[in-house]
């Protein structure tokens, strides 16, 4: 008898003791553990926090600004880097380590007069050398690899004076501009040649400070910046979180600041958190291989764009957060953008059927949709396809695949019937057109052909007149919807939660967290 | 001796073994590392440039027999997708799921093995078929629902636990704690299940012995009739078992550490095998073997230690 009582006092003691310790240390432990925890020793004097969380999908592919590519990556490094223009909100450019440039009238010749007050996050002044190298470096021209394709118009760079740098091209570009950002060449130092991935060195609002694989990347304030009394915020860490309902939870537990919301539980955050809306200017489409029967009909890929059902797909996938394509351009890109053109193909189902029997399907055919599973978005978009396509007699099958395997056999090997994806954005209109459609472009995997659409592509380059690259790029959105080149459902909304308290986070038509105007608000 | 010499051996071949097994799966998965990692903004240039600065343009066969000679040397390469050492990266992560396995074995000892005694020697009383109902229970629970349970209806409602990230020991032992309790929970509820029936039935084999009834009546206190004697002689089929479990709990943390995401080696085993990084998941491969190989051989020499009559050979 006595035994069984020790036994049980044992176990009650055990339990009591860790309920105890988990709600005792929980009255006291917020505080500390928000803010104490996240920044080591030294405390703000004042209750506003002076750092940022933000959480990110997945680890950068590479910290060297020139080595990487995945757009995730830049969504934090454009942090750290700067080149000689930068991106505005709008989509369009403003100076960035020029001061300000000036282009011949042959449009072959940039002039770019250089800030003086710029250093790096070691302290040295930039200089037209460290210009030089990075753009010999991006070249291939200092014995290295070529790192970059973007420059392969590019004669000459020179520096004439310690402030001008001069880049001459072997054939005029109107979307020159647009390659001098920080997204395809940073300035970066010469002095760190050789540790640019180990140890990242740029001019931004930002410095790197350490990177732990699978965790997190720490950046602290350039308190050297050349923008006067920015940065506001001392510390900014990206913290790596592949799931998104997991992240929602860091969120609602003041783990995390800053986080997209998955669309469905927006609701759940609605109250406690501020909400914002960014206009992802991607474009989410389902598309096939036009080189394959029944693809390369055009009867076919139109009867696909009046039976698959838009609203159906942004109502269930997007929750309504999202905007409906007509093309490959989304509103997000203002005047560039055609309008008009998501009402050609409205949902019809009869005149879907007759398009099939047109084309010779009257009874409809059978195909297969692949898509990737890193995001449940599109195996979500895969099951309303099917359901849709059923309606005209059209058979789909859905097959899941890892990313790493979708890269592999449909992106690059270009061995598939179906599939759906979002073409990330762009902050150019032209690379919006050009990337992934034309085949002019290595990435164009859907294999769309069309001599007009090409030669629209070709042409726009040349042509300086803003008004007239409009009308090009215009009737380039003409064609994708009159060949079908996809269906081009929607641009969905990213929808940022954040601590109410967060001010200061700026939308760019493209991935970009920009920190330098954020701060926390009392 | 001949036994540590044989034991070595032993290892040698397992990890042969199964790093050609995980190389021969490697070879038929589809997916590359190169393209994964730089995703569709890649153009062709970027992509050949960084396969043939990471020698991965050379046939697989050779990219093994290289990784093979390296891990002669004790070097375990370079991972692709994280352009560093496999050796930092794999120590950087150590530390998080050793304390993790540590901890969750702890719950399950302290749990499972007083919570087994008591119910046999309560045999098919009202708490003894209780606690078997609720323990069929937890072995049938899968460990990710249940993690996800943990973080909404505790990690949610304490602010003293934190559903996602770590804490080193060495910064701070409550903040550790307050990472590591409840993915340890998660592992643990069904390994104490399994182990508390065990235990259990271990000890009712005991407790109907003759000797049992001679000590008892010579007047030992329960007490050390229960431990001195009864949980000593139970303790080599329960060893075995124990066994089992902490290879489990090795394996249990790759499950655990996703859905809580923490930074620990099976974390890091899921983003290889995602990004196909063939030097990093041969690396884990090769850690988990060395753990299961050296639980295994732990157990082993406890046999000897708990029943001298056991002779290792």
């Amino acid at each position: 008898m006595k035994m069984k009582r020790s036994w049980l006092l044992l176990l009650f003691t055990v339990v009591i003791s860790l309920v105890i310790s988990a709600c005792s240390s929980g009255d006291d432990g917020k505080d500390t553990a928000t803010e104490g925890d996240k920044e080591g020793d030294v405390k703000p004097v004042s209750d506003v926090p002076q750092e940022i969380v933000v959480r990110v999908n997945d680890d950068p592919d590479f910290l060297d600004p020139h080595k990487a590519t995945a757009s995730i990556s830049y969504q934090m490094i454009l942090n750290i880097f700067e080149g000689l223009m930068a991106p505005e909100t709008d989509g369009s450019l403003k100076e960035g380590i020029a001061e300000s440039y000036e282009i011949a009238e042959d449009g072959l010749t940039y002039t770019f007069k250089i800030r003086q007050d710029v250093k790096f996050h070691n302290g040295d002044d930039l200089t037209v050398e460290d210009i030089q190298y990075s753009f010999d470096r991006l070249m291939g021209k200092s014995g290295g690899e070529k790192m970059s394709n973007n420059f392969d118009n590019v004669a000459s760079t020179t520096a004439p004076d310690a402030n001008t740098f001069v880049i001459t091209l072997k054939e005029a570009n109107s979307n020159f501009l647009y390659s001098l950002t920080a997204r395809q060449s940073a300035i970066i130092p010469k002095s760190n040649d050789g540790k640019h991935n180990e140890n990242p060195i740029g001019t931004g609002p930002f410095a790197y400070v350490k990177y732990s694989p699978g965790t997190n990347l720490e950046l602290t304030k350039n308190e050297n910046y050349w923008k006067e009394g920015l940065p506001y915020l001392d510390k900014v860490t990206f913290t790596f979180q592949s799931d998104d309902q997991a992240a929602i939870m860091s969120l609602m537990a003041n783990e995390v600041d800053l986080t997209s919301v998955p669309w469905q539980r927006v609701s759940e955050v609605e109250g406690s958190h501020a909400l914002s809306h960014q206009n992802n200017n991607s474009s989410l489409i389902v598309t096939f291989n036009e080189t394959k029967a029944p693809f390369d009909n055009v009867k076919v890929r139109q009867a696909m764009n009046y039976a698959i059902s838009k609203s159906d797909i942004m109502e269930s996938v997007f929750a309504g957060y999202a905007v409906e394509l007509g093309s490959n351009m989304s509103p997000a890109m203002g005047d560039f953008q055609k309008t008009g053109l998501e009402k050609m193909y409205a949902h019809d189902v009869e005149k879907a059927k007759a398009l099939l029997a047109e084309a010779g399907y009257p009874d409809g055919f059978k195909t297969k949709i692949t898509v990737s599973s890193h995001n449940d978005m599109y195996s979500n978009i895969a099951q309303i396809v099917v359901a849709n396509l059923k309606e005209i007699g059209v058979d789909v099958e859905i097959e899941v695949v890892e990313w790493g395997i979708w890269l592999d056999r449909v992106y690059f090997g270009r061995d598939y019937q179906m599939t759906t994806i979002d073409l990330t954005g762009r902050a150019s209109a032209f690379e919006i057109l050009n990337d992934y459609i034309s085949t002019n472009d290595g990435e164009n995997f859907f294999l769309f052909k069309d001599a007009e659409y090409d030669k629209i592509m070709a042409d726009v380059l040349k042509e300086t007149d803003q008004a007239k690259q409009i009308e090009y790029y215009q009737r380039a959105q003409e064609i994708l919807a009159e060949q079908a080149a996809a269906v081009y459902i929607a641009d969905y909304q990213i929808v940022w939660g954040s601590d109410k308290q967060v001010t200061g986070l700026k939308s760019y038509p493209f991935w970009f967290h920009d920190m330098s105007e954020v701060k926390f608000a009392n | 001796m001949m036994y540590l010499i044989r034991r070595f051996i032993l290892l040698i071949i397992t990890i042969l073994l199964v790093s050609i097994i995980t190389f021969g799966v490697f070879q038929i998965l589809p997916g590359d590392p190169i393209r994964t990692m730089l995703g569709t903004e890649a153009d062709a240039t970027q992509i050949e440039n960084l396969r043939s600065e990471l020698g991965l343009d050379r046939p697989l066969y050779e990219q093994y027999a290289d990784w093979m000679k390296g891990l002669l040397t004790g070097d375990l390469g370079n991972s692709i997708r994280f352009s560093m050492p496999v050796k930092d990266l794999l120590f950087d992560r150590l530390p998080v799921t050793m304390s993790l396995a540590g901890l969750t074995l702890c719950m399950v000892l302290i749990v499972s093995i007083p919570l087994g005694m008591f119910a046999a020697r309560r045999q098919n009383k009202l708490s003894d078929v209780s606690l078997s109902t609720v323990t069929q229970i937890g072995m049938a629970v899968p460990s990710f629902w249940l993690g996800m349970m943990l973080i909404l209806y505790v990690g949610m409602k304490f602010d003293f636990f934190k559903i996602s990230g770590y804490i080193p020991w060495t910064q701070s032992v409550t903040g550790a704690l307050s990472t590591l309790v409840l993915p340890a929970l998660t592992i643990a509820i069904p390994q104490i299940a399994v182990n508390f029936r065990y235990v259990r039935t271990a000890v009712l084999e005991q407790i109907q012995l003759d000797y049992v009834r001679t000590i008892r009546s010579k007047g030992m206190s329960e007490q050390n009739v229960m431990y001195k004697h009864v949980l000593k002689n139970s303790m080599i089929p329960i060893l075995t078992v124990f066994g089992l479990i902490m290879a489990e709990v090795v394996a249990g943390t790759i499950i655990v550490e996703q859905v809580f995401s923490l930074p620990g080696v099976g974390q890091l085993l899921i983003t290889a095998i995602s990004n196909r990084d063939f030097p990093l998941v041969q690396g884990i491969v090769m850690y988990i073997t060395v753990a299961v190989v050296a639980i295994n051989f732990i157990v082993d020499i406890l046999y000897s230690v708990l029943d001298p009559r056991i002779r290792l050979r």
